[in-house]
């Protein structure tokens, strides 16, 4: 069980976080000017690369706030984590 | 008796009794059943799993495959190691079949976890271990330290000398050093079982029969992770090596250090590695006649000369190639020639396995080390050390020095003299029938089996476990895995470090579900919600169902009545006179803030800002996808506060849903979300009467229609405590819910009932709320749907927004599949002969003119989601999704029930009241 390091409460075990997904995608500005491929790509389709991936994590059990992570999908190494929405 | 004076660690002034297969034996403290029952000359244990092959012990500890019994007291367990089984005082056990039985009888004993936390931890108190821990300690490091055997020492059997004195002396001065220093916790009979990321190990510590706890899981989490866990010694593959008699050298060894226990009197050893003449001159020593043959072409010059000296007779250059013997092994064949060479004990030795299975654990590479032959930890892991044997190094004096230097220095190691070290030979079978060499005796497994894995043509080793079942027992090969490998490359003509090992993972040895379960079982398994009601709905007699951790009460039987009975009583109440239901479960989130408007807007279908304070709105919640996940009422009770009510199982789904929406998308806007599921209470007070009621009990409020309106809400007090009526209704009747803080409720609920006794007011439970529900097509979000139903499906077009210019789902309900007319509609289901009651879940299919199934493949028009006996309808009724089922009111279709088909009738979804005129009264 890895130890993941919330922003605000520091390392923490695993289980007490929810995955959430890719991170950065962003809601459209205005859909209904996507045509439906754009709007299925934005709904269904998430990349799935191998190494670096910006990740999106909540701390369920914990202060309940989500976080945004960078973790390699090869090792699961977690490169960083930061309070989502945040630059730095 | 094979008990020898002047050897061993057990306590031999107290004498336990214990009972083997019916026979009432003695043991004293430290021994293990397996040394009990040797030193008494009982060798065959039991049989084997498929062969029924006589089964003795092969090895003296976790390694051993075969020592297999089942414990009947104190408490039973199958399959356990009569090796790793202490002997306590009315043990009762018996040898088995190669299989056990569970135990019928519940486990009382408790069962327990406990966190730890340290800067290292050690697995293991041999040499390596003891000195790694002793040089982190010193370091003033937190330490755990954890041993799977009763007592420290490894392998030391004493004969060792560490820093000049015997080495078990050297082993208790660390063990005291350990105890004085602060930060140290030093944990024995405690096995750590797996090693997974970021320093996390788990491991099983046994209490002790008759202690609290029986067991206890430890779940350490290390900086560092010591890995000093030794090695197991590994047989030599030769036939009939299965028979009870032939045991490894190690074990021999450690019986007699450990237990004073001579496994056999006449003795040979045979072996391709020096450490099993440690073994020779140790039973030598201790009176037995021994013998060593020694496969490689010379034997090792210092060893033989001290085996000569003391008169024992080595034959280098030959090899064992079968046993004679009833059960137990009378000779051993040796040579090509097959002489015979009596014994009673044949000793085995084809080299070591490191104990390298924490280090593969976390994903550690093993390879075949040639001098070693053996596979061993190649390359480092952050935050994982490998020490001692585990990592291949046998030598005493090396053994210390890397246990020093994982936590310190090695130039802090205590010496130890160092040792001859002649080349290891490599052999994994000797010539013979393969039908008859067992590989995995756990598993009857022989080379035989492993030509045939290959001839099929297997060349990985994964593959020939899983086809041969080797290494796939209680111990997964601790003895066999390696043979397997070397057995598999011979016949395929590669070298064993090509093929590599099957891959180890967790549990290192089998460990109880009940110790990984603690104390989460029974009532402490799952949290359990009651509302504050609850006494008086167990006190009314009701039977209960569970929603997510909620108890709710599902109908109130009278005497006699069953539950169809029950709830056909409830509903007529309900719909004739007034009902009352504990509502309280509904989820109830806080919303708060000047753009709270905002948010629900763009999570809710329809337009919430727009309600005014003192209203109600219902509204439906779906996903990016379209589809509805979750729906409720909405209360405005300020302008920037509103209360959501959701479903009962999915009410904290629905905060981290909005949550997620405000943190990660919309962070901007100023709203808080507040989930007060359990700090209100909701009675509702259902039925033509319900006015009555609620006017009764609060007096001052004017219930009628034109003051207090069909959705809408107001305050009021009773006797000082604040409360909320609000017209809302789940069943299509006139019905006030009445809210109140937690702590009144059940006092409400007491006053409400007793107000209501002039109109027969009825507690009603979840059952008759579905039924009545149902009734006027309300859908239950999670029952009726299930993720592919949008709200237009549901028949609830009304509920979505054409004004917004976007919410969550908008954008998929334009896609082109939303608009397939042939997409699932909800409707209702009347069987045309108003009897049958159709079983939820039942496929609907188009009825064939003979009334009878065709045979498959039969076109699913959908399936029925609900289905109920309706009081007010007389007969029973469904709901159901249907392949385009709006545009089929009317039309008869079938449901396969049993073997008969039943024909129904689609119909609206509204089957009571469709015009709404009972909301109000």
């Amino acid at each position: 069980m890895q130890l993941i390091t919330c922003p605000w409460c520091g390392p923490r075990e695993e289980t007490e976080f929810r995955y959430g997904g890719q991170a950065d995608l962003a809601y459209p500005a205005d859909p209904s000017a996507l045509d439906d491929e754009q709007w299925a790509r934005f709904v269904f389709f998430r990349d799935n690369p191998e190494g670096a991936f910006a990740e999106r994590w909540c701390h369920d059990a914990g202060c309940r706030r989500w976080l945004r992570a960078v973790r390699d999908t090869r090792t699961y190494v977690f490169a960083e984590t930061r309070p989502y929405g945040r630059t730095a | 008796m094979t008990r020898v004076d002047g050897y061993g660690r057990i306590d031999r002034t107290r004498t336990l009794s214990f009972t083997f297969d019916g026979i009432v034996r003695t043991a004293h403290p430290g021994d293990t059943l397996a040394s009990a029952l040797l030193a008494q000359g009982v060798t065959t244990l039991g049989t084997s799993v498929r062969l029924g092959r006589p089964r003795g012990v092969l090895g003296s500890w976790t390694e051993d495959p075969c020592g297999l019994v089942q414990i009947e007291e104190p408490f039973p367990e199958p399959m356990l190691l009569a090796t790793t089984v202490d002997v306590v005082d009315g043990l009762v056990a018996r040898g088995v079949p190669g299989r056990g039985r569970l135990a019928e009888v519940a486990d009382t004993a408790r069962y327990d976890h406990r966190h730890l936390h340290c800067d290292v931890l050690v697995v293991g108190a041999g040499p390596a271990g003891l000195v790694a821990a002793r040089e982190a300690a010193r370091a003033g490091q937190d330490v755990v330290l954890v041993d799977d055997r009763p007592t420290p020492g490894g392998t030391l059997t004493g004969t060792e000398m560490i820093d000049g004195r015997p080495a078990l002396e050297f082993v208790d001065a660390v063990a005291a050093e350990l105890a004085a220093a602060p930060h140290v916790t030093h944990l024995q009979a405690t096995t750590a079982f797996g090693h997974y990321d970021d320093g996390f190990v788990l491991a099983l510590e046994r209490c002790g029969e008759g202690s609290d706890p029986r067991q206890r899981v430890h779940r350490i989490r290390a900086g560092r992770v010591v890995v000093a866990a030794g090695a197991f010694e590994r047989p030599i593959v030769f036939e009939d090596a299965d028979r009870p008699g032939v045991m490894l050298a190690s074990a021999a060894r450690d019986l007699l250090h450990r237990h004073g226990v001579l496994a056999g009197r006449v003795v040979v050893v045979f072996t391709v590695d020096d450490s099993a003449y440690a073994a020779a001159l140790d039973l030598h020593r201790a009176g037995a006649a021994v013998r060593v043959v020694d496969a490689r072409a010379e034997a090792p010059a210092g060893w033989a000369r001290r085996c000569a000296d003391a008169g024992i007779v080595v034959e280098p250059g030959t090899d064992v190639r079968g046993t004679l013997g009833d059960d137990r092994v009378r000779a051993a064949l040796v040579g090509e020639a097959r002489r015979e060479v009596p014994c009673d004990l044949l000793l085995v030795s084809g080299g070591w396995n490191p104990t390298a299975h924490l280090f593969s654990h976390v994903g550690g590479r093993l390879a075949f080390d040639d001098e070693l032959v053996g596979f061993r930890p190649a390359g480092d892991l952050p935050g994982t050390a490998v020490v001692g044997a585990a990592h291949g190094t046998y030598a005493l004096a090396d053994v210390l020095r890397e246990g020093a230097a994982a936590t310190g220095s090695a130039t802090d190691a205590p010496h130890a003299e160092p040792e001859e070290i002649t080349p290891r030979g490599t052999l994994w079978r000797t010539p013979g029938d393969p039908a008859r060499q067992f590989v995995d005796i756990a598993r009857d497994a022989t080379v035989a089996d492993i030509a045939r894995a290959v001839g099929a043509g297997m060349t990985s080793v994964e593959h020939v476990k899983r086809y041969t079942t080797i290494g796939t027992a209680h111990d997964q090969g601790k003895t066999s895995g390696i043979l397997a490998s070397g057995i598999t490359a011979e016949l395929l003509g590669r070298p064993v470090g090509a093929l590599g090992t099957t891959t180890f993972r967790p549990p290192y040895t089998p460990v109880p579900f009940a110790a990984l379960a603690g104390r989460d079982r029974g009532d402490l398994y799952d949290p359990v919600r009651t509302t504050p009601v609850h006494d008086r709905h167990v006190a009314l007699g009701a039977e209960f169902e569970d929603v997510g951790q909620w108890k709710r009460a599902r109908h109130y039987p009278r005497p006699g009545e069953d539950m169809a009975a029950a709830v056909l009583r409830e509903c007529a109440a309900v719909r004739g006179a007034v009902g009352m239901m504990d509502g309280s479960t509904l989820g109830k989130i806080d919303v708060r803030g000047p753009d709270a408007g905002v948010l629900l807007d763009h999570l809710y279908t329809n337009l919430m800002s727009t309600l005014k304070v003192g209203r109600v709105r219902y509204g439906v919640m779906c996903g990016n996808d379209g589809m509805v996940f979750d729906d409720g009422t909405v209360l405005r009770l300020a302008e920037d506060r509103f209360l959501v009510t959701t479903t009962t199982g999915n009410a904290a789904h629905v905060l981290d849903w909005m949550e997620e929406w405000v943190q990660t998308e919309w962070p901007d806007l100023r709203v808080r979300l507040t989930s007060v599921t359990e700090q209100w209470s909701i009675l509702a007070v259902a039925g033509p009467r319900s006015r009555d009621v609620i006017g009764r009990v609060f007096a001052d409020v004017d219930v009628s229609n034109e003051a207090f309106g069909f959705m809408t809400w107001q305050d009021t007090e009773l006797d000082g405590v604040p409360v909320r009526l609000a017209r809302i209704s789940f069943s299509g009747e006139l019905a006030v819910e009445v809210t109140v803080a937690s702590w009144y409720a059940a006092d409400l609920w007491d006053r409400l009932l007793a107000a209501g006794e002039p109109w027969g007011i009825t507690p009603y439970g979840t059952e008759t709320m579905h039924v009545l529900r149902a009734e006027k097509g309300y859908p239950i979000i999670g029952q009726d749907t299930d993720g592919t139903v949008t709200p237009h499906d549901l028949g609830m077009a009304w509920a979505v927004s054409k004004k917004k210019t976007d919410f969550v789902g908008k954008r998929s309900f334009a896609r082109p599949l939303n608009a397939d007319p042939q997409r699932k509609h909800l409707v209702s289901l009347l069987p045309t002969d108003a009897a049958t009651m159709l079983p939820e879940g039942s496929q609907i299919v188009d009825l064939p003119d003979d009334g009878l199934l065709p045979p498959p493949p039969v076109a699913m028009l959908g399936h029925v989601t609900s289905s109920y006996r309706s009081a007010e309808l007389g007969r029973p009724f469904a709901l159901a999704l249907v392949r385009g089922g709006r545009d089929r009111v009317g039309e008869v279709v079938a449901v396969p029930v049993g073997d008969q088909l039943v024909a129904v009738e689609i119909g609206d979804t509204v089957l009571v009241d469709p015009e709404g005129a009972r909301r109000d009264g």
